[in-house]
């Protein structure tokens, strides 16, 4: 399969994304620059994190803008697989294609350590190597990630099951002590309805390698690879 | 040339944490009795139009598709003659 790195100006975990999925999975990897708008060749779109465009005004803000996101927002709706990984998944909020926002941490610090997240939801396209309650180790590093949605919004997405990681203890416990950035109810990821879009906080790029000190981030990668092939056999 | 200066602000009842550590920092100088400090964003836009009302629309447009995030944040923003 081919995973589509999208490179917008101020991207910086492009080339993490890239390395994992040639060298760690052995798929084929290509980058799209954020003015390109032909995505056909690609069968999961990596939005990386970063500081697109500075961050400036909103993190995510100007990013959504770029001609690459009309198409994918096309792709998206046609059922394709994203995932957007920090400044990703900011900008997939900004979007539209997930719901909610972005504001700065809690502490108004930024944050680059491991964490523990628990698994929530192992029944995505992302998510199918772990089972529900799996606790993984993985970094964050980011000054915005202090996810707010309405209420409404928070129903919608516990009634769908639709949040997929939340930041907890390394015993498992999603409480306010485990809680990194002030997000609300811990979320560290979630799904769109259709289930073909992932946004997550934490970067599994940078735990997919024993080197780098933790693993909990490339079953992810592993899982859409697994169900990529396995809709191309079907 | 008109002028439109445009404030961005959290909406009430967001959690606003740098307008709280401002609001500290002020009192540990000796203010007191200071309420909420909310922090914003303030952004000016000169605009090569004459008519007051189409720029009024263009920059609501603005605000509402980029400048602010109707999820957490209001605008207010008035036009003027430079």
């Amino acid at each position: 399969m081919k995973f589509g790195i999208v490179v917008f100006p101020g991207s910086n975990c492009d080339q993490d994304c890239f390395y994992v999925a040639r060298e760690v999975l052995g798929q084929q990897a290509g980058y799209i620059w954020h003015k390109d708008t032909d995505l056909n060749r690609f069968d999961c779109i990596v939005l990386p994190g970063g500081f697109s465009y500075g961050d400036y005004l909103r993190t995510g803000a100007i990013a959504r803008f770029s001609p690459v996101m009309n198409s994918i927002i096309g792709f998206a709706k046609r059922g394709g697989t994203v995932i957007g990984i920090c400044n990703g998944f900011q900008i997939l909020l900004e979007a539209g294609l997930l719901p909610g926002v972005m504001m700065r941490n809690r502490d108004l610090h930024f944050i680059c350590r491991h964490v523990y997240i628990k698994t929530e939801n192992d029944q995505t396209r992302f998510t199918g190597l772990y089972n529900a309650g799996d606790i993984l180790s993985i970094p964050i590093a980011h000054n915005e990630g202090k996810y707010y949605v309405d209420a409404r919004g928070l129903k919608e997405l516990r009634d769908n099951n639709r949040i997929v990681f939340r930041y907890c203890s390394v015993s498992g416990d999603t409480d306010e002590r485990s809680n990194p950035n002030g997000a609300l109810d811990n979320i560290a990821g979630i799904i769109n309805k259709k289930g073909n879009i992932l946004g997550m906080m934490p970067h599994p790029e940078r735990s997919s390698e024993k080197a780098l000190g933790s693993m909990g981030g490339y079953p992810i990668f592993r899982s859409i690879v697994n169900w990529v092939k396995k809709g191309k056999r079907q | 040339m008109l002028k439109a200066e445009i404030n961005i602000i959290l909406k009430n009842g967001v959690a606003d944490p740098q307008g709280l550590t401002i609001k500290h920092a002020l009192e540990s100088l000796g203010h007191k009795g200071l309420g909420d400090v909310r922090i914003g964003k303030w952004i000016a836009i000169r605009l090569d139009y004459k008519d007051k009302k189409r720029a009024k629309e263009e920059v609501g447009l603005m605000c509402k598709k980029l400048l602010a995030n109707p999820i957490i944040e209001e605008y207010h923003f008035k036009i003027s003659e430079e």
